[in-house]
């Protein structure tokens, strides 16, 4: 009994939802209300590079089913030895955890940024920026080490060619992606900590910047998922 | 906390220098006016090198110095010019850029800056495309689809250089529209006017808006693509490049997947073509209306079709790749989704017949050259239906039927509607009306051209005519009546060429000398013409946004004063 009065309120709820929905979209003026037309356009923005990602990704994995030669373990090749111990993944490890850590960081940020506290708002992005600095210079160490063991976009000692070109075009494309990130949160930062944005009384910017980064964060799960872990 | 610029709480920068005003400008108008101006400026490069390829084909050997290897960098570039940087820029940088804002009742796009920054970047793709006419080997002759290996292989022209700034203004070029197109969705959806709902925009709006919103979602599989060939060429990766015999040698490449390229270029393909066709629809749905004096017979339909065939345009890309010898099934699947789109389109033209039936027509240039787009769509459209199916293609394939298909259908008749358009919007864009007989002239040599110069091609596609050949030679199973079809078509097709000087004199002369134009010389009810300045000054609008009570079709409306009820009119 209790259990159908729960489910048809549910079942309200969605209506309700859905009809909210339809009143947004036949509204005029705005679909979103009240959003910021930065932030929609920051999420149509983000649509279209998901399409570049999943292009990226899709390619690559295709042509790791059509490679003539074997593909190399990752668990292997992505193995550091430290202390005479050989440890897969680790580095990525540490590299996913950061990144991970700089989504949370940069989500306080947007909370401060919504309370208006301009000091902790400035120095959380810049420690998600800091962060996001720390996931390239790894990625640095990654690529200089792998080009020492002979990788290179046109052939590598394992196995396939295309395991090297996809792993520069790709990882090079989302820390593109990350280094803008930083560049864009550290003048953000350094706007909010001015307080223009106290002047304008608008701190959308610190959300808008909050979605490209969690954007890229998540690209990287889907990045470390099918590259490192298949 | 919404700041649109709708909302009229950001006061409008306006410029104070004349290079502020025409040439670092951030008027949604004047960006219009540069988008248009470069991108006829190109085509007119894509459309001599159409006369030069039937100079060829019609008189072979008639201009020495056109070789077998020009022959295919003029097919590959004309292709891609009149595609992407002719017809799309023109449709969504130029069309779409003027309509939206004052279509919509806006005051701009809702970010100016990056909306002028999408011009300055399309300029520089569009240059870096004019360098690969002078670089050496010239551009590239891989075709307009640019398949590798071909492509990228020696002996092809093009191969070294040429194919690398053809790649590199692709990607620029998509840089270019991804921040435009942006602007584009966003002011639609974001900042329209007080009482303007998605369901008030005139068809124009919908046409560019949902091809924009395509556009972001398709040009990214050809950015990924035009990067992996580059990282191919300048790189050696193996992404496209299987290991090849080639001049007596094995190339290093190993193990890459051409059909992956064909498969990541249909992806952006093929949408691509819908994206050049949607706002075509759209325009010409107003068009029409505006000259039939009718309100645009099922507008609801009309929307729903629009939308629909923008998303069904992402799931029938493989019926490019019929013969590229992928799975045959997947030719079936590719098969029923490309005969589904035939509905919704289907939808679009009997409604535009409908919109006809029992109008008050004004048979205005706009108007001829918009009827004249429902014959050219109509045959397009039905011969399509033959290459979609796998069995009737596959004899087809790569013949001149296809050639004669793709230009009916998303060559001249986007083409026709642009320039139905022009005429349309020009006393709104100058303030001058055009000279009439001129235009008249001009859209019959145009129309009939068109057909004179089609027509014959699919005859001798059927015949087994192969396209892209640079000289057809001595082969038993083509006639002698081919010969005579392709002179023909060349004359055709020289008349047509001149006939558009006619085009380009009527609107040079018009802006300086044609007669003052009524600031709604059409009678049209849509919002862009109820403008308190014409042409409209920056800004739009005057002091006062306006408010819109109703739809953008009230025609034949039995009052003395005026047939029309302007969306902006209060309810009486």
């Amino acid at each position: 009994m209790s259990q159908a009065i729960a489910t048809s309120g549910q079942a309200d709820d969605i209506t309700a939802g859905l009809r909210e929905v339809t009143e947004d979209w036949s509204a005029d003026q705005e679909v979103f209300r009240h959003t910021h037309w930065g932030k929609a356009m920051m999420w149509i923005f983000l649509l279209s590079d998901t399409f570049i990602f999943s292009c990226f990704l899709t390619s690559y994995m295709t042509m790791r089913t059509s490679a003539t030669m074997p593909w190399p373990n990752a668990a292997e090749v992505f193995a550091l030895t430290i202390g005479g111990q050989s440890i897969p993944l680790i580095l990525i490890a540490i590299m996913t955890f950061v990144l991970i850590s700089s989504s949370g960081t940069m989500a306080m940020a947007v909370n401060f940024g919504y309370r208006r506290d301009r000091k902790k708002t400035a120095a959380l992005m810049v420690a998600t920026a800091l962060f996001g600095a720390m996931f390239v210079g790894m990625q640095a160490f990654e690529w200089t080490k792998l080009i020492e063991e002979g990788v290179r976009p046109w052939g590598n000692p394992m196995g396939a060619p295309q395991f090297g070109a996809s792993f520069f075009m790709i990882t090079g494309f989302h820390g593109f992606h990350v280094t803008c990130g930083v560049i864009m949160l550290l003048i953000i930062a350094h706007k909010v900590f001015r307080g223009d944005y106290d002047r304008s009384g608008d701190y959308s910017a610190v959300e808008i910047g909050g979605l490209y980064w969690h954007f890229v964060d998540l690209v990287w799960v889907f990045i470390f998922a099918f590259f490192y872990l298949w | 906390m919404a700041t649109t610029l709708a909302d009229d709480l950001k006061p409008l920068h306006h410029p104070k220098t004349w290079i502020g005003k025409y040439v670092w400008s951030q008027d949604h108008k004047v960006i219009a006016v540069q988008y248009g101006v470069t991108a006829i400026a190109i085509g007119l490069v894509a459309l001599v090198l159409s006369v030069l390829m039937r100079l060829q084909l019609g008189f072979p050997g008639s201009v020495p110095w056109i070789q077998p290897e020009n022959y295919l960098q003029y097919v590959s570039m004309h292709g891609m010019i009149m595609v992407v940087y002719l017809l799309t820029a023109l449709l969504l940088g130029g069309f779409g850029n003027y309509l939206i804002p004052l279509m919509v009742g806006a005051r701009d796009m809702v970010f100016p800056y990056v909306n002028m920054l999408s011009y300055w970047v399309y300029l520089l793709s569009v240059i870096v495309l004019v360098i690969g006419f002078f670089v050496p080997g010239g551009p590239t002759g891989a075709g307009w689809t640019l398949y590798p290996p071909q492509a990228i292989t020696e002996g092809t022209p093009g191969y070294s250089w040429g194919i690398v700034t053809m790649l590199v203004s692709l990607a620029i070029f998509i840089i270019a529209f991804t921040m435009g197109g942006l602007n584009y969705v966003t002011t639609v959806l974001q900042a329209r006017c007080k009482g303007m709902t998605l369901m008030r925009m005139p068809l124009s709006v919908w046409g560019i808006f949902t091809a924009s919103i395509m556009g972001l979602l398709a040009f990214p599989a050809l950015f990924v693509a035009a990067i992996m060939m580059l990282l191919d060429h300048l790189a050696g990766t193996s992404f496209f490049m299987p290991t090849l015999f080639s001049f007596g040698q094995t190339t290093d490449t190993v193990g890459g997947n051409p059909i992956l390229f064909q498969h990541l270029f249909w992806f952006f393909g093929h949408p691509e073509v819908y994206i050049v066709a949607l706002p075509a629809f759209g325009i010409v749905s107003d068009l029409i209306s505006v000259h039939a004096r009718r309100n645009i017979f099922g507008y609801r339909m009309m929307v729903w079709a629009i939308v629909i065939i923008g998303g069904l345009s992402f799931l029938v890309w493989a019926h490019h790749m019929y013969v590229s010898g992928m799975n045959p099934y997947f030719g079936f699947f590719f098969a029923i989704s490309t005969l589904v789109i035939a509905i919704p389109t289907a939808i679009k033209v009997y409604n535009w017949l409908l919109t006809l039936w029992r109008g008050d027509i004004h048979l205005r240039v706009p108007m001829l050259f918009a009827i004249a787009f429902i014959f050219t769509f109509i045959h397009g459209g039905l011969t399509g239906l033959f290459l979609g199916n796998v069995s009737v293609d596959v004899p087809l394939s790569d013949t001149y039927f296809v050639v004669g298909h793709f230009h009916m259908v998303m060559g001249v008749s986007p083409v026709l509607v642009i320039f139905g358009a022009i005429y349309h919007w020009y006393p709104k864009m100058t303030g001058r009306m055009w000279n009439k007989t001129l235009g008249q002239m001009h859209f019959w040599l145009t129309f009939l051209g068109t057909y004179a110069i089609y027509m014959p091609m699919h005859y001798i596609g059927i015949l087994g005519v192969p396209r892209r050949y640079f000289a057809l030679g001595e082969t038993a199973f083509i006639p002698d009546s081919v010969a005579l079809a392709n002179a023909g078509i060349t004359i055709a097709a020289i008349v047509v060429f001149l006939a558009q000087g006619l085009f380009f004199f009527n609107m040079i002369w018009s802006l300086f000398r044609g007669p003052k134009a009524d600031p709604n010389p059409w009678g049209a009810a849509s919002l862009e013409w109820q403008t308190p300045d014409t042409p409209p000054v920056h800004g739009n609008w005057g002091p006062k946004l306006p408010t819109v009570y109703r739809w953008a079709y009230d025609y034949s409306v039995p009052r003395p004063e005026r047939d029309f009820i302007p969306q902006n009119e209060p309810p009486a």
